[in-house]
């Protein structure tokens, strides 16, 4: 058996005329924590559902410890566990019950059981309203549900598809010390979609994909070299004349938007007295800081990911509220 | 042994919803009851007997049972797809129990609900003046569930490829009455107008209610109420085949449905 427990190649799947996902190839190592990132619509999540055998892919191979994810879907599926982006719980049993179905269907020991999943919903402390129905959780709670159930089997390959979208940074904070507790125990495999750039940094490898494509691959820090620099934004009382001014003078590229400008800079914090200096316009604000993966999109596509995240918030919210409608 | 384990956690869970929704409960007891109650007495004085010592509601209270257990286990489909709507499909369909166990896991949870509430049903007999014997009780339940788990595997079939719930309705309505009106439910099926015989005989549902009639009502073969097939007059174990090979039908096809769908 080869070092790699996810082999994907030449993967194509096409909805229609669209291509969601576009011809890519990766491996992931056993024990890596592997990351997609990208904005909303990029294919991140038609990669994981191929991946997890619910979807069939329109060309390409992807193996999962060692089994084809469309020919030998129970061995994948006996390998894998999910957290969905979207909603997958039965809201109308209790938390308990929803853990302990999964606990069957997984074949879980019964010795085993019972123990792990009190020390989950203790963890996730939702152990005082495991007898409630999901459908009165609130949406943080079964979310919280929804990470229970997904890693109480401890698969050899865990697929997280934005797991802590919504929670609050202390929650999210226990549940990433029990991923990487999980991962040095067992050697838990983990791959990881997220628009957050905290959790994207805890990543061994990001993939950095864009309309289906993979456009970048490598770890958080290497890529972030790409960028290499610091990063100034100023806003001054005329940007235009002001952008010419500093590419003048500097030899450099100014990125101009409706926030003002942004360039790059090798040693920001030298750069930066004598810069307020010597320039000519009136300055109303300046910000410097390291650059970030946020940076490396920006530079790879001229796009920036936030500008997308508060759509993905207002359409996640707009979904809970479909939903709400229809019952 | 897995696929079993496999076969009974889907089961228990639908079994778990349906006791967490009791007013489906009562809201799926009350059509019939309506039924037996209001149509059963409101024609039962005009209509006199239909056969020896057997009123209308006593000939239509078998129908009910049928129809309870028939509409019961065919709606059941509606789980697939609320299931699929509401996400947790996925988490089944991602599980490591393969789809077969899945599909039979539903049908025989459809069954068994049905069972219970024609079992309910069942109940009511005294009230209307209907007493039945130990054996005659015992005798009716595997029918019933014959005629749950297939009306229950022909729902699922459906549930797989339709998407939204909206159609899942329009075609249960579309499919659902016709069946319980044209099976013999509320009327003797003999003489009756050539269209109708052909569709009367087509509709497999004819061939659940017409054995559960025999036993409740302990016909003989010459009786006004028997099924007559090509001229040759249907016994209980005729029927059985026919609604069990039906019943094979839509399983294996509701498996095969289930195994090739994204
Ligand atoms: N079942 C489907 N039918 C048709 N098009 C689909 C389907 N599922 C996804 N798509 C399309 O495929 C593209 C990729 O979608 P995908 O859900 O993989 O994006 P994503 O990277 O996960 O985005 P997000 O960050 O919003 O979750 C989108 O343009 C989407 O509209
Ligand atoms: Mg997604």
């Amino acid at each position: 058996m080869s070092d790699y427990i996810i082999e994907v190649e030449n993967l194509v799947k096409r909805f229609g005329g669209l291509v969601a996902v576009d011809d890519i190839s990766f491996k992931v190592k056993v024990g890596e924590i592997f990351g997609f990132l990208g904005p909303n619509g990029a294919g991140k999540t038609t990669t994981i559902n191929i991946l997890c055998t619910l979807l069939r892919p329109t060309s390409g191979r992807a193996l999962i410890n060692g089994f084809d994810a469309v020919r030998q879907q129970s061995q994948v599926r006996q390998s894998i566990g999910l957290v969905f982006q979207d909603p997958s719980l039965d809201e109308r049993l209790s938390g308990l019950q929803n853990l302990r179905f999964h606990a069957m269907v997984y074949n879980m020991p019964a010795s085993v059981r019972e123990q792990r999943i009190e020390q989950f919903l203790q963890m996730m402390q939702l152990w005082d309203k495991r007898h409630n129905e999901v459908r009165t959780y609130s949406g943080g709670m079964k979310r919280r549900l929804e990470l229970a159930r997904g890693l109480l089997h401890h698969p050899k390959v865990l697929f997280l598809d934005e797991p802590t979208l919504g929670l609050d940074p202390q929650t999210r904070h226990r549940i990433w010390e029990y991923i990487l507790k999980l991962r040095q125990q067992e050697d838990t495999t983990i791959f990881l979609t997220t628009h957050d750039m905290d959790e994207a940094n805890k990543a061994n490898r990001i993939a950095i994909i864009d309309y289906g494509k993979i456009i970048a691959m490598d770890s958080p820090e290497k890529l972030k070299k790409m960028v290499g620099k610091d990063i100034i934004s100023v806003k001054t009382d005329d940007d235009k004349r002001a952008a010419k001014e500093i590419e003048l003078r500097y030899q450099i590229e100014v990125r101009h938007d409706s926030s003002g400008l942004t360039f790059e800079i090798a040693d920001g914090e030298q750069f930066l007295p004598d810069f307020i200096k010597e320039f000519s316009h009136k300055i109303l604000s300046v910000n410097l800081r390291c650059s970030s993966l946020d940076d490396v999109f920006l530079k790879l596509t001229g796009r920036e990911i936030r500008e997308e995240e508060v759509r993905d918030t207002l359409k996640a919210m707009v979904r809970q509220h479909g939903r709400r409608m229809r019952r | 042994m897995n696929n079993l384990r496999g076969i009974y956690t889907i089961w228990y869970r639908d079994l778990l919803r349906f006791w967490h929704d009791k007013m489906r409960l009562i809201g799926s007891l009350t059509f019939p009851l309506l039924f037996l109650f209001i149509f059963g007495s409101g024609l039962s004085a005009r209509m006199g007997l239909l056969g020896p010592g057997i009123d209308f509601t006593r000939f239509i209270f078998p129908g009910i049972i049928g129809m309870t257990v028939l509409m019961s286990s065919f709606m059941a489909g509606v789980s697939v797809v609320w299931d699929r709507e509401f996400g947790f499909l996925k988490e089944v369909l991602v599980a490591p129990i393969s789809r077969t166990c899945v599909a039979v896991g539903k049908t025989l949870g459809a069954a068994t609900v049905a069972l219970l509430q024609g079992m309910l049903i069942l109940l009511f007999a005294p009230l209307i003046g209907v007493s039945f014997s130990m054996w005659t009780v015992l005798a009716l339940l595997p029918l019933m569930f014959l005629l749950a788990a297939s009306m229950g595997s022909f729902g699922i079939l459906l549930a797989t490829r339709i998407r939204t719930m909206e159609a899942f309705q329009a075609v249960m309505q579309m499919l659902m009455f016709p069946m319980v009106f044209l099976s013999g439910a509320f009327f003797p099926v003999q003489g009756l107008p050539t269209w109708m015989n052909i569709l009367v005989k087509l509709n497999p549902a004819t061939y659940g209610i017409d054995p559960i009639r025999q036993v409740a009502l302990g016909t003989q073969a010459d009786s006004p109420f028997s099924l007559i097939l090509f001229g040759h007059t249907m016994s209980i174990w005729d029927d059985v085949m026919i609604l069990a090979l039906f019943g094979l039908v839509t399983t294996v096809l509701a498996i095969w449905s289930f195994s090739n769908q994204e």
